[in-house]
C-alpha cells in the first residue's frame, strides 16, 4: 500500500487515475476501520486534506460550500453555518464520538454510502449538491443521487467529492434531523429523519423536504410526506399525516439494530418530532 | 504478645479512610504497563486463525505455505500440543480446536512472524478444509432431542434419558415441598424469563508475551486475574513443571471474571518454544467478543406462591443456562443464589447445564446469579404488586436473617440483607415523586463470596518501611486495601507500606482474583503476616530489654512493655527495631499461607427510577441507588466504585447488551459499535449506601463487595420498566423494539 | 513496502519516525515511539482509549494514519504532566477514585483536558456527552464525571 498526500486537485486526480484499488482519505473514520478489518486492501490511499480549499467553509450564492475535509467539529464551531443549517450540522455532529467529530466529514459520510449515514438525510432534506472532481473535470450532483445502494456511489473511477454546497437558506425556513439509537450516543441510526421546510406569513408550510435514513437500501426523499405538510399549519392532523406517510414510505429490514415494525413506526415518530423542530426554527425560535 | 481477633468494634486509624491508590500516578500518566505494553528484544508477533463456521469438522490443515513465507518463524496447530491431561482438555480445545471447530471464532491455528503484516499474510496462507456441520446457538433449541450435538459422551448420569446430548448436567437445590407451599398461596405467579448472553466488556483485550528457552524454562507476561492459574494451566497443557514457568501479571485493564481462564497463553508459549523467540499476542476487540468468555444466555421458569399478606409460601425455579461449547455453565450458582435472600419453607431450584455452538462461557461478576435474580425478583415483584403490597415490605417480611436456613443449604451467621432493605425504605429515593411514564423498581441480590488459597509475604526493610508481596492481580484497588490493612495492623502510616503483586516464583499458590475474595482473603493473610512480623518485632524488643517476649505488646507502631510488671522501657518503634535487626537475629518478615475460609456472604438492595418514551420504547435511567453490605469498607471510595460499576454493568445487561447470532451461527455484533455497553451520557450518578454488618470470619469484618452489585440491577430495572409500561417485561435486554412491541400489544389489548 | 518518513511534534518535541503506510498513529505511538500510555481497546473508534489531540483537536489515534501526522502537533497522555507536576485532572482523578483498572484513564484524561480547554464550566450533561466516546467498564462513570466537574471548578477558581 502507498500513501499519497497531494497538494492540488489535479495531483489527486492523477494519483487516483488508473488505480482501481485507490481509496480517498478525508476524515478516515470509516476508511481506517475497513482497512483494519481487511475489508479493503487498497494499493494507494490518497489523502485529500492538504489540497487547498478542502478544509474551507465558504459562503456561496447565499449558501455554504463545505470542503470535503471539513470535520463535524469544525462545522459545529461555524456560527453562521449553524444558524442557517442547524439540522445538517447537528446530523453531522451525531456521527460517532467527540473524537470522531474531530475527523469525520460530510463528504466521507456520503461516500461511505451507508443507508444509515446520519448526515445524508439532513443533506437530502436541505437539497445539498456535491461537487465531484475527476479526470473529466468537475460536475455537480444532487446529494440524493450520490448513494446507489449500500456501499455503492455514483462516483466514477478516479472521481472524488471536493465539496458540498448547502443552498441558500430561505426566509422563514428551518431544518432538523433526528435519529433513533438504542443508547444516547455512539450508535448507528436505527432510523433517521431529516426535515427542511419553509413557512408562509400565516405559518403554513410553503415548501418542505422530508427524508428518511436506515429504512431502505439508501436514504430516501419522501415526496408524500412533504405533500402531507404543504399549505398546512403543523397541527396534529398534519403531523399525523406526515407520520403516516413516512411509516408507509419506509421499506426497512429486520437486522441486529431493529425490526421492520419498529423502524416503520419510529420513522413516523421521528418525522413528527423533526418537523416540529424545523418549524420552530423557521419561526426564528430556538429549538 | 496479645492479639485479639474477636474484637469487632475497634477504632480503625487507616481502614475506613480514603488515601490515594498506590497505582494512581502510573495510571494517570500512562506509565502503568498493561498486557500489550511490554516489549522484548527480538520479539515476534503472534496471531490466531479462527473458524468462520459455527460448527465444523476440521478435515485438514495445511500450514506449509505459511511456513514458507519470509518472516514466519513458527506455525502452531493442535497437533503441536499432543495429548494433554484430562482436567485441562477442554481448556486446551478452547485455546486451539481439535477435531472440530465448535463456534464462530474458535482458534484453529496460530503463527509467529516478524511483523504484524507478515503474520496477517501468513494466516491467509493457512489452508483449512472444513466440513460444515449443523449448529445450535439457542439454549432451548439445544436441549431438543433433534438438536445438532456438540459432544457425544459428556452427559452426566443426573440427566434423564432421552434428552439431547447437549444437556450435560442436572442439579437440584432446596428444601420443603413446593406443591404443599403453592396450595397455601393466594396467588401463584408462573412465568418464563429469558436473558441474552452478555460479555464482561473489559476495555483491555487479552494480551501476553511469552519466552521459552531450549532448556524448557519459560517466562510469561500476561494480563490475567490469576497468574498462578495461568502458570498451572499452561504447565499442564505444555507438559512443563510448574516451577519452570514464571508468570508475571501485568496491570490488568478490567476482567470481571473474563480473565480467570487462559486463551492465548498456551499458544504463545508454544509459538515461543517453536520459534525460539519471544512472542507477543494481543487480541483484537472482535476476537475478544467472538472467542472469549461471555456469560450464559438463559431460559428460566419460575413459580412463586404468595399469601395476600405477602408471605412467600413456595419458590420454584427451573434454570437452563447454555455455557457455550464446553460443559460448565454457571447454572449451579444461579440455582443456589436466586432464592438466597429469602427465608422460605418450601424452595426448590433445578439447574440444567447446556452446551451450544458459542464461545465457552467464562465467569462474569457473580457468575450465574444476575439471571436467576432477574427471574425470581421479577416474579416476587409481580406477586407483591398484584396484591398492592409494598415490594420492600414483602422482601423484609420474607427476608433471610441470622439463623435462616438458606435455600442452598447452609444456615446464615450475621448477614446484612434486612439492613439494606431498611436503609432502602428510609432513603429519600423511596419516597420521591414519580412523573408520567416513569416507574420505580427494587430488587435484592446475593453473592456467596469466596476465600481460597492465599499467600502474603510482608518484609520490614532496614530503614523501617514495609513491603507487602501478594499474588493476586489488582483489579479494583486491592493494593490500596492491602497497604491499608498492613498499615492498620502495624500501626504505621499508609505511605510507609508498599504492596506489590509478586510473580509466580515469589510466593506459594494463590487462587485467582475471583469470588470477591481478594480484600477478604488476601486482606486476612496480610493482617496475619503483619501479626507474624509484629510478634517477631516484639521478640526482638524483648531480647534488647532482657525481658520475656510475652511481656511485650505491640501498639501504635511500637513494641511496648505489656504492663508495669514487665519493666519500664520506652517504646521501641518499628523503625528502631528494623535498624537493629541485623544485630538481633537478622532480617524481619512475616508471612501467611492459608486456604481462607469464612468469606461471609453479601447482600444488596437496588432501587431505580426509569422513564419510558412511549413512542419509541426507549428507557432512560433517571435515578439509581445501591444499598449493600460491605462488612467493613476498607477504602470506602473503592467500595462505592464497585457498587457503581456493578450497577452500570447491570444496566447495560438489562437494556442493550446482547450477543446476536445470525441464522448462520455467526456473531453479528463483534465490536463495541453494536455490542452496546453503557456510555457516560446514558447514565445518572449512581448513589451508594454502604452498610457495615461485620463478617465474623475476618479480623476487621470485611466481606467481598465486587460481585453482589451486579446481581440486583437486571430485576430492579425490569421491575421499574414493567411499572412504567404497565406490562410485565420478561425478556432481556429490554431493548426499545422489545419494549415498544410490549406497549403496543398492551394497547391492542 | 516502502516506509514513509514523517516529521512531527509530539508532546512539544520535534520527532521523526519511519512508518508503514498502513500504520495508524496509534501503532506509531505505541510500537515505534514507545509511547504506550495511549491504549488500544477496539481499533475502530468506539472506545476512546486511544484518544490524543492533533493540532489541538481530540481524535482517536486508531482512526488516523501515522503518515497523516506529518507537520502536525500530537499531544498524548505522556505530555499531560509537566515534569513531576501532574495536571489538575490527573491529581483529581487519583484523589476522587475516578479510575479503577486504569486502561481507559489516559484516553479519558486527554478527552477531558480537551473539553476543559474549550469549556471551562461544563454542565454534567456536557461532560457526559463529551466523554460518551470514552468507554469505561469499571466505574459506571460516576466518579469520572464528578472529578472532571470538580477539576473544572478548581481551575476556574485558580484562574
Amino acid at each position: 500500500m502507498r500513501y499519497e498526500a497531494p497538494l492540488s486537485v489535479e495531483d489527486a486526480v492523477a494519483a487516483l487515475a488508473g488505480q482501481p484499488g485507490a481509496h480517498v482519505l478525508a476524515g478516515g473514520t470509516d476508511l481506517l476501520v475497513k482497512l483494519r478489518s481487511e475489508m479493503i486492501e487498497p494499493e494507494v490511499i490518497v489523502d485529500i486534506k492538504r489540497i487547498d480549499g478542502m478544509k474551507d467553509i465558504r459562503a456561496e450564492e447565499g449558501g455554504w460550500r463545505i470542503g470535503a475535509a471539513v470535520s463535524g467539529a469544525e462545522m459545529s464551531e461555524h456560527e453562521a453555518l449553524v444558524a442557517d443549517w442547524p439540522g445538517v450540522v447537528e446530523a453531522a455532529g451525531l456521527i460517532g464520538s467527540t473524537q470522531v467529530q474531530g475527523r469525520a466529514t460530510l463528504a466521507g459520510n456520503l461516500c461511505n454510502a451507508s443507508p444509515a449515514a446520519d448526515s445524508v438525510p439532513a443533506m437530502v432534506a436541505a437539497g445539498a449538491v456535491a461537487r465531484i472532481v475527476g479526470p473529466n473535470g468537475s460536475r455537480d450532483l444532487a446529494v440524493i443521487d450520490v448513494p446507489q445502494g449500500p456501499g455503492k456511489t455514483a462516483l466514477e473511477p478516479g472521481e472524488f467529492i471536493a465539496s458540498i454546497l448547502l443552498p441558500a437558506r430561505g426566509q422563514q425556513s428551518g431544518d432538523a434531523y433526528l435519529r433513533f439509537i438504542p443508547r444516547t450516543e455512539m450508535d448507528i441510526a436505527v432510523v433517521g429523519c431529516g426535515v427542511s421546510l419553509s413557512l408562509d406569513s400565516e405559518n403554513r408550510v410553503s415548501a418542505a423536504r422530508v427524508s428518511l435514513g436506515a429504512v431502505g437500501p439508501k436514504v430516501m426523499l419522501v415526496e408524500e410526506a412533504a405533500e402531507a405538510l404543504k399549505r398546512r399549519v403543523l397541527d396534529e392532523a398534519a403531523l399525523d399525516d406526515l407520520a403516516a406517510a413516512c411509516s408507509k414510505a419506509a421499506t426497512p429490514i429486520d437486522d441486529k439494530r431493529g425490526t421492520v415494525d419498529f423502524r416503520r413506526h419510529v420513522a413516523g415518530v421521528l418525522a413528527r418530532r423533526a418537523a416540529v423542530i424545523a418549524a420552530t426554527r423557521a419561526k426564528g425560535e430556538n429549538a | 504478645m496479645a492479639l485479639d481477633d474477636t474484637k469487632k468494634t475497634r477504632d480503625f486509624k487507616v481502614v475506613g479512610t480514603r488515601p490515594d491508590r498506590p497505582d494512581g500516578i502510573d495510571k494517570v500518566t500512562g506509565r502503568a504497563r498493561f498486557g500489550a505494553d511490554m516489549v522484548l528484544p527480538g520479539m515476534l508477533t503472534g496471531r490466531i486463525l479462527r473458524s468462520p463456521h459455527a460448527h465444523a469438522r476440521i478435515k485438514r490443515i495445511d500450514t506449509s505455505k505459511a511456513e514458507a513465507l519470509s518472516g514466519v518463524k513458527a506455525v502452531v496447530t493442535r497437533a503441536d500440543f499432543g495429548e494433554v491431561p484430562a482436567d485441562v482438555a477442554d481448556v486446551m480445545d478452547n485455546c486451539m480446536a481439535g477435531d472440530k471447530a465448535l463456534y464462530d471464532g474458535h482458534a484453529v491455528a496460530a503463527v509467529a512472524a516478524s511483523s504484524p503484516a507478515v503474520a496477517r499474510k501468513a494466516l491467509k496462507l493457512i489452508e483449512v478444509e472444513y466440513e460444515v456441520l449443523p449448529h445450535v446457538t439457542d439454549v432451548d433449541a439445544a436441549t431438543r432431542p433433534d438438536a445438532p450435538v456438540l459432544h457425544e459422551g459428556r452427559q452426566q448420569e443426573t440427566v434423564p434419558k432421552g434428552m439431547s446430548a447437549n444437556v450435560i448436567a442436572r442439579s437440584e437445590f432446596g428444601h420443603g415441598d413446593i406443591e404443599t407451599g403453592l396450595k397455601q398461596a393466594d396467588r401463584v405467579v408462573a412465568r418464563t424469563y429469558r436473558t441474552a448472553a452478555t460479555h464482561q466488556g473489559y476495555i483491555e483485550p487479552h494480551a501476553c508475551l511469552a519466552t521459552m528457552g531450549p532448556d524448557g524454562k519459560a517466562d510469561l507476561w500476561v494480563c490475567t486475574q490469576g497468574h498462578y492459574m495461568v502458570r498451572n494451566t499452561c504447565a499442564a497443557i505444555l507438559g512443563m513443571e510448574q516451577g519452570q514457568l514464571r508468570v508475571t501479571a501485568s496491570e490488568i485493564g478490567g476482567g470481571f471474571g473474563g480473565k480467570t481462564v487462559v486463551f492465548l497463553e498456551p499458544v504463545a508459549l508454544m509459538l515461543a518454544k517453536k520459534s525460539g523467540r519471544p512472542v507477543k499476542m494481543v487480541m483484537s476487540r472482535s476476537e475478544v467478543l467472538r472467542a472469549t468468555g461471555p456469560t450464559s444466555s438463559t431460559s428460566i421458569d419460575v413459580r412463586i406462591g404468595m399469601t395476600k399478606e405477602g408471605r412467600i409460601t413456595a419458590g420454584f425455579a427451573e434454570l437452563r443456562y447454555q455455557g457455550g461449547a464446553y460443559p460448565g455453565s454457571p447454572v449451579d450458582m444461579g440455582a443456589m443464589s436466586g432464592f438466597a435472600p429469602y427465608d422460605l419453607e418450601n424452595v426448590k431450584t433445578v439447574g440444567w447445564d447446556v452446551v451450544t455452538n458459542r464461545p465457552k462461557a467464562a465467569a462474569y461478576r457473580a457468575p450465574g446469579a444476575p439471571m436467576a435474580a432477574f427471574a425470581i425478583e421479577s416474579a416476587i415483584d409481580e406477586a407483591a404488586r398484584g396484591f398492592g403490597l409494598d415490594p420492600l415490605e414483602v422482601r423484609l417480611m420474607n427476608g433471610a436473617d441470622e439463623g435462616t436456613k438458606a435455600s442452598y443449604g447452609p444456615t446464615y451467621p450475621a448477614i446484612g440483607l434486612k439492613a439494606t432493605l431498611e436503609a432502602a425504605k428510609t432513603h429519600p429515593h423511596w419516597s420521591a415523586p414519580l412523573g408520567e411514564n416513569q416507574g420505580r423498581g427494587v430488587a435484592c441480590g446475593f453473592w456467596f463470596n469466596f476465600g481460597g488459597d492465599t499467600c502474603v509475604s510482608l518484609n520490614i526493610t532496614p530503614d523501617g518501611t514495609v513491603t507487602v508481596s501478594e499474588g493476586n492481580p489488582d483489579i479494583g484497588g486491592s493494593r490500596a486495601s492491602m497497604t491499608m490493612m498492613a498499615a492498620e495492623e502495624l500501626g504505621i502510616p499508609y505511605d510507609q507500606v508498599r504492596t506489590i503483586i509478586a510473580d509466580t516464583g515469589s510466593l506459594g499458590q494463590n487462587e485467582v482474583t475471583d469470588g470477591s475474595r481478594v480484600t477478604f482473603a488476601v486482606g486476612l493473610a496480610t493482617i496475619k503476616a503483619a501479626q507474624a512480623a509484629k510478634a517477631e518485632m516484639c521478640r526482638r524488643a524483648a531480647m534488647v530489654w532482657g525481658i520475656d517476649e510475652d511481656a511485650v505488646e505491640w501498639a501504635d507502631g511500637a513494641a511496648r512493655p505489656a504492663g508495669p510488671n514487665a519493666g519500664k522501657f520506652p517504646p521501641m518503634t518499628l523503625k528502631e527495631i528494623a535498624a537493629i535487626a541485623s544485630n538481633t537475629g537478622g532480617p524481619i518478615a512475616g508471612h501467611h499461607e492459608v486456604n481462607a475460609e469464612g468469606a461471609g456472604v453479601s447482600f444488596a438492595t437496588h432501587m431505580v427510577d426509569v422513564e419510558l418514551d412511549p413512542d419509541t420504547g426507549s428507557t432512560k435511567i433517571l435515578r439509581y441507588t445501591v444499598f449493600q453490605d460491605a462488612g467493613k469498607a476498607v477504602h470506602p471510595s473503592y467500595v462505592e466504585g464497585q457498587f457503581q460499576g456493578g450497577a452500570v454493568q447491570g444496566i447495560g445487561w438489562a437494556l442493550n447488551e446482547e450477543y446476536i447470532y445470525g441464522e448462520d451461527g455467526i456473531l453479528q455484533n463483534a465490536g463495541f459499535l453494536d455490542y452496546r455497553i453503557p456510555v457516560a451520557s446514558d447514565l445518572p450518578m449512581i448513589d451508594t449506601v454502604i452498610l457495615e454488618i461485620p463478617n465474623p470470619g475476618h479480623p476487621y469484618g470485611v466481606r467481598g463487595v465486587g460481585e453482589t452489585s451486579i446481581v440486583p440491577p437486571l430485576a430492579a430495572i425490569a421491575n421499574a420498566v414493567s411499572a412504567a409500561a404497565g406490562v410485565r417485561m420478561t425478556q432481556l435486554p429490554m431493548s426499545p423494539p422489545r419494549v415498544l412491541a410490549a406497549l403496543q400489544a398492551q394497547a391492542d389489548g | 513496502m516502502s516506509q514513509i518518513h514523517v516529521t512531527t511534534k509530539i508532546n512539544g518535541d520535534e520527532t521523526e519516525f519511519l512508518c508503514e503506510p498502513e500504520d495508524t498513529l496509534l501503532d506509531v505511538l505505541r510500537d515505534r515511539l514507545g509511547l504506550t500510555g495511549t491504549k488500544e481497546g477496539c481499533g475502530t473508534g468506539d472506545c476512546g482509549a486511544c484518544s490524543v489531540a492533533v493540532d489541538g483537536r481530540l481524535v482517536c489515534s486508531c482512526l488516523m494514519l501515522g503518515a497523516e501526522a506529518e507537520g502536525r502537533e500530537v499531544a498524548t497522555i505522556e505530555g499531560m504532566a509537566k515534569g513531576d507536576q501532574l495536571h489538575p485532572l490527573q491529581r483529581k482523578f487519583i484523589e476522587m477514585a475516578a479510575l479503577q483498572c486504569g486502561i481507559c484513564t489516559p484516553g479519558i484524561l486527554v478527552a477531558a483536558q480537551s473539553l476543559l480547554e474549550r469549556n471551562p464550566d461544563p454542565s454534567e450533561e456536557e461532560v457526559r456527552y463529551w466523554l460518551a466516546g470514552n468507554l469505561c467498564r469499571c466505574t459506571g462513570y460516576d466518579k469520572i464525571i464528578r472529578a472532571v466537574m470538580e477539576t473544572a471548578a478548581d481551575m476556574r477558581r485558580a484562574s
